[in-house]
């Protein structure tokens, strides 16, 4: 169905039959999720092999039961699906495509602070500091941060229309292509990296605690989904309302014309 | 594709000519980069030992402030009295406007680096160690810079926000470069024993990613 009939049928709203249904089964995962991460999956606890004593990130793996799914979507996922839908825009321009890219960015900078913030509180305990500079991802995830708000600042400054989303298309296409080289330049700026290597290649968890981790990326794709849904359908309606705007203006300064010829005649 | 590198040069010419009788360059922006470079060092005690030892970062940083001046005033040429719709009714294709201005600005950063080479050799007391890796990565890392700047340029361009806009768009785009110069010239400088021609390597594929998606995007971003 097309986006402007779903307006209609749902008069101007954003939700509809669908997206309320996407929204009440993410609704639940997470909560599901949350009961899981914080209540039913053992904290982090080992023997340290000589003193006997015990080791471990304790209660604060719970976290990583949220920050590894935000920090797959916000970094990776987010910025791909604007990247796409950029160079969408790029070849087709039509609307679709920049609103698209729009809703992506914004709600993938959403993540991205979020995945700082919980990687930050993370980090203390476990890793003993607030912040790491040599670390790959973290810097990575930072400068990615800042290039979203960058691509946001952008689109609220820019004049609205072609010109607006030309812009910002060019800045999600660089933000992307230039990912791998902050990726690389920070990893040999730096090699102390703290970042565990993928413990899901590896199959190093099992069982309750990679169950936990699969429902996290899945619930947390459903909320990236259906926020990107929402976040579309305004920026139809603000388009939409834009152009409305415009058109009632070009009537207003037809008819005050008329009446401006009429009065002189 | 000589007519080409004819409006290319022509451009780029244009630019440098308006630079050298309106020196805003010379009269501006190298005093401010001295400026940068004597807070550095009332900020980290007058020390010339650490001086030395964070040279390279603070002479990036220094060129990446006036990269951002050097940009702001590549962009406002053009757009003082419509000047690019002028350029693009004489028929010149946008790549060749884009490279013509990069190029421009190349050279304006290429004058600006040599001169703060001279202002880190006398304030922080620094020796060039390894000549062929200085000018072949402060050369490259120009490139790198002019092109990403007049890309960013462009498109901060017409906005009137454009001052405050172009440094969160355009800084951390080139922080893999901040890094990357900073590291190679540490090696050419001698102050530390890192390959700086692995991140000269690195900054090579930048500053080509740069001209090139440069080159492509600036027709998409000039036209009307």
């Amino acid at each position: 169905m097309s986006t402007r009939k779903i307006f209609k049928r749902n008069q101007g709203a954003t939700s509809s039959p669908k997206s309320r249904l996407l929204g009440l089964a993410t609704l639940f995962g997470l909560v599901t999720l949350f009961v899981f991460a914080f209540f039913l999956t053992d904290p982090d606890v080992r023997l340290h092999p000589t003193t006997g004593e015990e080791i471990g990130q304790f209660d604060a793996v719970r976290l990583l039961y949220l920050h590894v799914p935000m920090a797959i979507i916000g970094p990776y996922v987010a910025p791909l699906v604007g990247a796409v839908a950029s160079v969408g825009y790029l070849i087709k321009r039509t609307q679709w495509w920049d609103v698209t890219a729009h809703a992506a960015i914004e709600v993938g900078a959403i993540f991205c602070g979020l995945v700082l913030l919980t990687g930050s509180i993370w980090g203390r305990p476990v890793w003993n500091t607030w912040w790491e500079w040599g670390d790959v991802r973290l810097m990575t995830t930072l400068i990615l941060f800042l290039m979203l708000l960058g691509y946001l600042a952008l689109r609220r400054v820019a004049p609205d229309g072609q010109k607006q989303a030309r812009r910002s298309a060019i800045v999600a296409i660089v933000a992307a292509i230039n990912l791998p080289i902050i990726n690389r330049s920070v990893e040999w700026w730096e090699s102390r990296t703290l970042h565990q290597k993928s413990t899901l290649s590896e199959l190093k968890i099992e069982d309750l605690t990679f169950f936990t981790l699969m429902m996290g990326i899945v619930v947390f794709l459903m909320l990236f989904t259906w926020l990107v849904l929402h976040r579309f359908r305004l920026g139809w309606l603000e388009k939409e309302s834009l152009e409305q705007d415009v058109l009632t203006s070009i009537e207003e300064r037809r008819s005050e014309a008329t009446v401006n010829e009429e009065g002189t005649l | 594709m000589t007519q080409f590198f004819n409006d290319l040069f022509l451009v780029a010419m244009k630019d440098l000519r308006i630079e050298i009788r309106s020196r805003v360059i010379v009269n501006q922006v190298a005093p401010f980069a001295v400026l940068v470079l004597v807070l550095f060092g009332f900020a980290l005690d007058a020390d010339q030992r650490t001086l030395r030892l964070f040279a390279p970062g603070l002479f990036w940083v220094a060129i990446l402030l006036c990269l951002l001046l050097a940009v702001q005033r590549s962009v406002s040429l053009e757009v003082i009295n419509d000047s690019l719709l002028g350029l693009k009714m004489a028929g010149l294709s946008p790549s060749s406007i884009f490279l013509g201005k990069a190029m421009a600005v190349f050279v304006q950063m290429i004058f600006l680096e040599l001169f703060l080479t001279g202002g880190v050799i006398i304030f922080y007391g620094t020796s060039i160690d390894d000549l062929a890796l200085w000018i072949v990565s402060g050369l490259v890392a120009a490139l790198a810079l002019s092109a990403t700047g007049t890309l960013y340029g462009a498109l901060a361009s017409g906005l009137e926000v454009r001052e405050t806009l172009l440094p969160i768009l355009l800084l951390p785009v080139l922080a893999p470069v901040l890094i990357g110069a900073t590291k190679a010239y540490s090696g050419a400088l001698g102050e530390s024993v890192t390959n700086g021609w692995q991140w000269t390597g690195l900054l090579s594929l930048f500053a080509l990613a740069a001209l090139a998606l440069g080159a492509m995007a600036y027709g998409v971003l000039v036209e009307e």
